[in-house]
């Protein structure tokens, strides 16, 4: 006989946690944004009204309800990478749109990100990698940021690379970089050192080009 | 890679500038997208009914009839349209799948209308949406089972036998499908005669006869007729042994025919009387072989040859024997708590039944199934209070629960099907996930052999043209990551291989140039090895965990053919002699047993060219550090 209450009380708890998941989600899809009108985010990017509007199309196809939180860009941005894990720089880049602070990407974020990556002067590029790398918001990159900024690239990497990761190669790769960017060598690299040793940098000059026809 | 997902790849490829100042190497160059980047608006008209969507929509499924240039054969240049002579309604799912990239299953339809249409389109029915798998998986399996009964029906009557079939197919046939020939169906009336004609000769002959003359004492009828029972009992036996035999000789696998369980009932239906021929008149084993003559009792399940009804209630039995099962063990549970108090609580009566707690067992299962005997009562006031609550809880447990077991069996049993099919579809969804996810990274990788970045000039156009802009601009992307970090992807098998390379150090390599040539004689070999290198690595105390890593992935290294030029080889091996431990070095030699070419004693001209093993790294910020594995 216990049993069979047992049983029966059992099958009752089970019944509620589904009731609580189907409510929490009614309440997040009630939240929605639109964004400013089409002139005016044409006014504000580099981007004309076609590009704006396919862009658009894309964002709301993914997010309807017009924001974007960070699982859903960890998991957009997880499906490029399918060797490694992106996580963690997904977390990065989300801070690095998110300019308002809110744990959400708006439409207007995100289109002025990517205008400032597309069409934007080679010193606004270089601002915007400099507030990705600082991840306090400290105005200086140290040590520590910039590996785990590397730390997370080479996550995305997976496992499987050739040649294989072995020691501590983003270690290496930071105390290098350091080595370029650093220049009074005081542990710490400003704004003004990062993007003078960024000019100085021809190489990385040309491949900043590369980028401006991805849209 | 999901629809939508594509419309943020520019974005991702924007967010690579933030890679550039880490980057080791230059970023190679972007795929020039010659389409242009206007969208349109395409016209599709499916037997009049006029839809309307985006080209970039119908472009996010290039493997499917919409998706790729396959459309342009129905193309019509007079009303600037394509135009699909299906139909329409179906079309409507279709087109919702290239806009939402899930695909649903409409109810409504019939499930070979949708097949159909799904095949006409390239769209693969895998990609059914959760939402409505279920629904989906449920019709087509309902509807293959109709055809799988009617195909089966239809063979299993009038099919005559192909025509060279030997004696022993045609013999089977005929014991599985008696009314397939009128021998068989005699002979399946025959052994059902037989089989009832055994069962009444077991009942009837315990049955007591009118005793012998002189005697007071009734006989049981099979001890005073014993000569014509032991006849009739040595017919039926012969019968049942010819038949066993028959079928053993006939059946197709005849290891699971022995094992089946009809064969099982045939041979203890026959056995207690080839044992009671060959056992002795002892007073001893008698004893014995009377329990043994129970087993003829076991002669009535061979009518489940016979009828179909005792077959399906053996196979609901059997499928719900879990939730019975549980029922038995509660049950169980309530008899010993209640045995045990009535026992306590009769512990000081005088000449008391409850002798002890399995004596109580008697007594509680029959108050609880409210039988109520009365060959034990309880005497005690406290014994008649907790007897009168085991017959009160009795009624719960027994008479309550049996329509609830009912229906909770039919629940249950459905229950479980719905478990199964769903941890099933689990299997196949995270399979799915896995193979797309392979798919997308053996694309890159394959598109790296392929020598894509390379090869930029018209003359590959034509092979470089099969691939989507989307698809360029993703493994620019990748490319993009792989400058950054001065490493590239590879898949697992090189990566094993190349630890192998690396860890045996610099003598392995030059010895693998045989072993590469002898392809796989030795690849066998390199297996016992990889064994016997983990055992010694096991037993090897000082031996890190890394080196025991690397060693698990001893493997011969096969020549993979790789487009980029080879540098010169030399280089690259004092790269590696420098990243191997001696401990490493050490345990791996010994390992290495004797097929030749594994030893590195042996001394072989160092070849200058050994293909594929070791790829190009063109760099010399390659730093060697010791050797510490986290990840392997």
């Amino acid at each position: 006989m216990g049993a069979v209450v047992g049983t029966l009380t059992m099958q009752t708890r089970q019944r509620q946690p589904s009731r609580d998941n189907v409510d929490d989600e009614l309440e997040m899809t009630m939240v929605c944004h639109r964004p400013e009108g089409l002139e005016q985010l044409e006014a504000q990017t580099n981007f004309t009204k076609q590009e704006l509007q396919v862009l658009y199309r894309g964002f709301k196809n993914e997010c309807p309800s017009g924001v974007v939180n960070e699982e859903t860009f960890k998991h957009i941005y997880a499906q490029f990478f399918p060797h490694g894990d992106a996580s963690t720089y997904a977390h990065y880049l989300f801070n690095a749109f998110d300019t308002r602070n809110n744990e959400s990407i708006k439409f207007e974020d995100f289109v002025m990100g990517l205008s400032t990556l597309l069409r934007g002067t080679v010193r606004e590029k270089l601002e915007w990698t400099f507030h990705l790398y600082d991840i306090n918001r400290d105005g200086y990159i140290n040590k520590e940021e910039m590996t785990e900024i590397v730390r997370a690239i080479y996550d995305m990497m997976g496992k499987y690379t050739y040649p294989a990761l072995k020691g501590d190669v983003p270690k290496q790769h930071v105390d290098v970089f350091f080595e370029k960017m650093d220049k009074n060598k005081d542990g710490v690299v400003t704004l003004e050192e990062f993007v003078l040793a960024c000019q100085e940098d021809e190489n990385m000059m040309r491949s900043m080009q590369l980028f401006e026809n991805v849209m | 890679m999901a629809a939508g997902v594509a419309t943020w790849l520019p974005f991702a490829r924007a967010a690579a500038v933030g890679w550039l100042p880490l980057a080791k190497k230059i970023m190679p160059k972007p795929p020039v997208d010659k389409k242009s980047r206007n969208d349109e608006i395409l016209f599709v008209n499916v037997s009049g009914l006029r839809f309307q969507t985006w080209k970039n929509t119908l472009d996010r499924y290039p493997d499917t009839l919409l998706g790729s240039s396959e459309k342009e054969f129905f193309y019509n240049e007079d009303t600037q349209e394509y135009f699909f002579d299906r139909d329409p309604e179906m079309f409507r799912h279709i087109l919702n799948f290239y806009r939402t990239g899930k695909l649903h299953y409409p109810r409504q339809e019939c499930i070979q209308a949708f097949d159909e249409e799904l095949a006409f389109y390239g769209i693969v029915p895998d990609i059914i949406g959760d939402c409505c798998m279920e629904e989906y998986r449920d019709r087509k399996k309902e509807n293959q089972e109709r055809l799988a009964e009617d195909t089966e029906a239809e063979m299993a009557t009038d099919t005559p036998l192909p025509p060279h079939s030997t004696h022993r197919e045609r013999l089977w046939r005929a014991f599985e499908n008696p009314h397939t020939s009128t021998m068989a169906l005699v002979f399946y009336y025959v052994t059902g005669f037989f089989i009832a004609v055994s069962v009444i000769a077991n009942v009837v002959e315990t049955v007591p006869c009118r005793p012998l003359k002189g005697s007071k004492k009734d006989l049981p009828c099979g001890e005073k007729y014993s000569l014509p029972f032991f006849c009739m009992d040595t017919a039926c036996v012969l019968i049942f042994t010819f038949e066993y035999v028959m079928r053993l000789f006939a059946a197709p696998s005849r290891c699971k025919f022995m094992r089946s369980v009809m064969s099982v009932i045939d041979v203890v239906a026959i056995m207690p009387y080839y044992i009671g021929l060959v056992m002795p008149e002892n007073e001893d084993v008698s004893g014995a072989f009377v329990t043994l003559r129970v087993f003829r009792v076991f002669r009535i399940f061979k009518f489940s040859r016979h009828s179909q009804g005792l077959r399906i209630l053996g196979y609901t039995l059997k499928s719900c024997a879990s939730e019975l099962g549980f029922l038995l063990f509660s049950l169980t549970m309530a008899i010993i708590i209640f045995a045990t108090v009535m026992f306590y609580a009769e512990k000081g009566t005088k000449g008391t039944n409850f002798t002890s707690i399995p004596a109580s067992f008697w007594y509680t299962i029959v108050t609880m199934t409210t039988l109520g005997y009365g060959d034990m009562v309880p005497n005690t006031i406290a014994g008649k209070i907790f007897g009168s609550i085991c017959s009160l809880s009795g009624v719960l447990v027994i008479a309550l629960p049996v329509p609830v077991i009912v229906s909770n069996f039919s629940r249950i049993y459905h229950q479980n099907q719905r478990a199964d099919k769903m941890r099933a579809q689990q299997k196949v969804r995270l399979a799915r996930i896995r193979l797309a996810k392979k798919g997308t990274t053996n694309a890159f990788l394959q598109y790296k052999e392929e020598g894509g970045f390379h090869n930029r000039d018209s003359d590959n156009a034509l092979c470089l043209k099969n691939k989507s802009s989307f698809q360029h601009q993703h493994h620019h992307l990748l490319h993009c990551l792989e400058k950054t970090t001065n490493h590239e992807f590879t898949d697992e098998l090189t990566f094993s291989e190349m630890c192998m390379t690396e860890s045996v150090g610099y003598h392995t390599s030059r010895s693998t140039s045989i072993s590469s040539q002898q392809g796989v004689s030795t690849s066998c070999c390199s297996r016992r090895a990889k064994r016997r290198a983990i055992r010694l690595a096991n037993s090897t105390a000082s031996v890190s965990r890394g080196s025991v890593q690397e060693l698990d992935t001893l493997q011969v290294h096969k020549t993979s053919a790789g487009p980029q030029s080879r540098s010169s080889l030399n280089a690259r091996t004092e790269d590696l002699k420098l990243n191997c431990e001696d401990r490493d070095f050490t345990a791996a030699i010994i390992s290495i047993p004797t097929p030749p070419a594994n030893t590195p004693d042996e001394s072989l001209p160092p070849s200058p060219a050994i293909p594929g093993i070791l790829r190009n790294s063109r760099t010399s910020s390659y730093t060697h550090e010791t050797v510490k594995i986290s990840s392997l």
